[in-house]
């Protein structure tokens, strides 16, 4: 129907995609080559061979292994407990009538305003009263379930279940929850999908609260982690080497991530925008 | 289709969804079971409480972590409480508050902290939506292009100021070294207020740009085609149909991505604290870069009455989020009204 665009529209978007991908390009060069190097003049363009030497000082320096793993288990955990909870509201939300239902939508909402500043003083409190602090717990707490995740799946699940399903199982004796279970859930899979996918990345890359709630504790994210190498004891100057190799590796989990899902976290961004 | 769905099941007369217990239905068969069973009961209640239930989980989360600490932190930001102190001393009126106003460093951070958001926010707006509209062509590879826009935004905040940290060094980095070749006088990024401000905005950019450019492309894309068929043959060009309906059409999904670019823009944390290259986390040696949310977390570990005065900044950083959140829905209102009339 239309036709391809000019060679200069694919020469502009290949500038940007270049400039997106620079950056990481330079934290592997700057990862890869000695101490010295790294901070000399002109700075190197090229990779050099020292990768596995820095990996090796960021193993030492930081616990990174017990760092991803948990990375892994806080992000996993939230992505599970964001998704059951978000897919239950947000079914609530889009199929069921029940008094209050509109304004309560809106002010989930607006929710999504508040600055996380406004809670942190009270709620490290609270943690640190109940002994909490340092733990998984602490950092997964707020993200059991999101104003965002329940917005998301409000609007997939508007268009996604037709409410004739949903009165031929109730016909047929199907208590609610089991209606929820047989009709709603497989109908939202490919939006949970992509809801847990979202959190996962979200909870990964957060910093500010794992760093509020994990101070001085062994428990460390990823995140933090770098923190750490950043201000690594009897340190004067930043080992730039180090610390991009760290860098590098905290990444590589999720950018394996975004290769095998990248095409569905498109589809996902670019559904919740349609409809929002 | 729409109006169907605001409205749930109106007009599909006895919808179980619809159903919520009003005046009792004759009974399909009138067999002996008149009053109705346990089991009827059950699956009543089952109808009428279920709704409540399922958001229940939201609501009960938002108690403890969203509004609770937030009426408490307003309380809080009226009392004393010394450091170390098990709990809140006196309470001091606005003392809290006239303290944070007058501190010369929150005013910086107020001033840095918007200088940031308008660097990070206003250019990536005007480049998201031009990357959109080339998404938006009949591209080849279409997918392949859509997810190499959104590489950056899997790298995490901190590992993205750690990056741009050493990109933007003084003495080593490249941007530096480019700036050199061209014949240009190196750049103080960490030490002058407005190069700082800068660099920091372009970590912003860098990470949301091709994020906000695919929300902007999905509203691109649900714009009749036709619309731009006729604007073609009324003999309008390229960039006029970009200006008189692709612009437009999208105006809803711009403020949605300038509405929440605000949000997060003015909150912005980890980027300035880890760009620093001293080890304070001040947001630079004279706090040219420190930003409202590093001065909550900072004076929040301070010498005197450090909890209730990071109270007080917090809820003036949430004002200031909520002024600017308004100011660009009245704005865009008035732009809207303008354009149709």
């Amino acid at each position: 129907m239309t036709r391809r665009p000019r060679p200069l529209v694919y020469a502009l978007l290949a500038a940007f995609v270049l400039g997106s991908a620079f950056p990481l390009y330079w934290s592997f060069i700057i990862g890869s080559v000695t101490r010295q190097r790294a901070s000399q003049n002109p700075p190197p363009l090229l990779p050099g061979g020292h990768f596995l030497d820095n990996a090796s000082q960021v193993f030492d320096r930081i616990d990174f292994w017990s760092a991803l793993l948990n990375s892994i288990l806080i992000s996993g955990f939230s992505a599970l407990s964001v998704v059951l909870f978000s897919t239950l509201a947000g079914y609530s939300f889009a199929k069921l009538r029940f008094r209050g239902s509109n304004a309560a939508m809106v002010f989930v909402v607006m929710t999504m305003a508040i600055p996380p500043q406004l809670a942190l003083i009270p709620l490290l409190k609270e943690f640190s009263n109940l002994g909490l602090t340092g733990t998984h717990f602490a950092v997964a707490l707020p993200w059991l379930v999101t104003a965002f995740g329940v917005f998301f799946m409000r609007q997939y699940l508007v268009d996604a279940i037709p409410d004739e399903l949903i009165d031929a199982a109730r016909v047929d004796g199907c208590s609610m929850i089991r209606t929820f279970w047989t009709v709603a859930v497989p109908a939202a899979r490919p939006a949970m999908a992509i809801l847990g996918l979202f959190t996962f990345m979200q909870v990964w890359t957060d910093f500010m609260w794992p760093l509020l709630v994990l101070q001085g504790s062994d428990v460390q994210t990823l995140q933090t982690a770098l923190d750490q190498l950043k201000i690594a004891p009897g340190q004067t100057l930043t080992d730039m080497a180090l610390l991009q190799a760290g860098t590098i590796l905290a990444t590589v989990p999720l950018l394996l991530l975004f290769i095998a899902t990248g095409r569905h976290l498109v589809t996902g961004i670019m559904q919740g925008a349609v409809k929002g | 289709m729409t109006d169907h769905h605001d409205l749930p099941g109106r007009g599909h007369g006895g919808s179980a969804v619809l159903d919520r217990g009003g005046p009792p239905r004759r009974p399909r068969d009138p067999g002996p079971a008149s009053t109705p069973s346990w089991r009827h009961r059950l699956s009543r209640w089952d109808l009428k409480v279920s709704p409540y239930l399922y958001v229940l989980p939201f609501f009960g989360v938002f108690a403890v972590i969203g509004l609770y600490p937030m009426l408490y932190t307003g309380y809080l930001s009226f009392f004393s409480w010394p450091r170390f102190g098990t709990a809140h001393g006196d309470a001091v009126g606005w003392a809290n508050y006239a303290h944070v106003l007058q501190d010369p460093v929150f005013r910086k951070a107020l001033v840095n902290t918007i200088g940031i958001f308008l660097l990070s926010s206003v250019p990536q707006i005007i480049v998201a939506t031009l990357v959109a509209a080339l998404l938006d062509m009949n591209l080849r590879g279409r997918s392949w292009w859509r997810m190499s826009v959104l590489l950056p935004f899997v790298v995490a905040p901190a590992a993205t100021a750690l990056i741009f940290g050493s990109l933007f060094a003084d003495k080593s980095g490249l941007v530096n070294d480019v700036l050199g070749g061209l014949g240009l006088s190196p750049v103080h990024w960490h030490g002058d207020r407005f190069a700082s401000w800068t660099a920091i905005a372009t970590m912003v950019n860098w990470r949301w740009t091709g994020y906000n450019a695919l929300i902007l492309l999905a509203a691109m894309q649900a714009v009749p085609r036709d619309l731009y068929e006729a604007a073609a043959m009324d003999g309008a060009s390229r960039v006029r149909q970009f200006v008189s309906v692709t612009l437009p059409s999208i105006r809803t999904t711009m403020m949605f991505v300038i509405i929440t670019s605000t949000i997060g823009g003015l909150q912005i944390f980890t980027e300035p604290r880890l760009f620093d290259t001293n080890l304070q986390h001040q947001g630079g040696a004279d706090y040219q870069y420190q930003t409202l949310a590093m001065y909550v977390f900072n004076t929040a570990n301070s010498a005197v009455d450090p909890y209730p005065r990071a109270a007080a900044a917090a809820w003036l950083l949430f004002l200031l989020i909520i002024g600017f959140a308004l100011l660009n829905f009245v704005l865009t209102r008035a732009l809207q009204r303008r354009s149709l009339a």
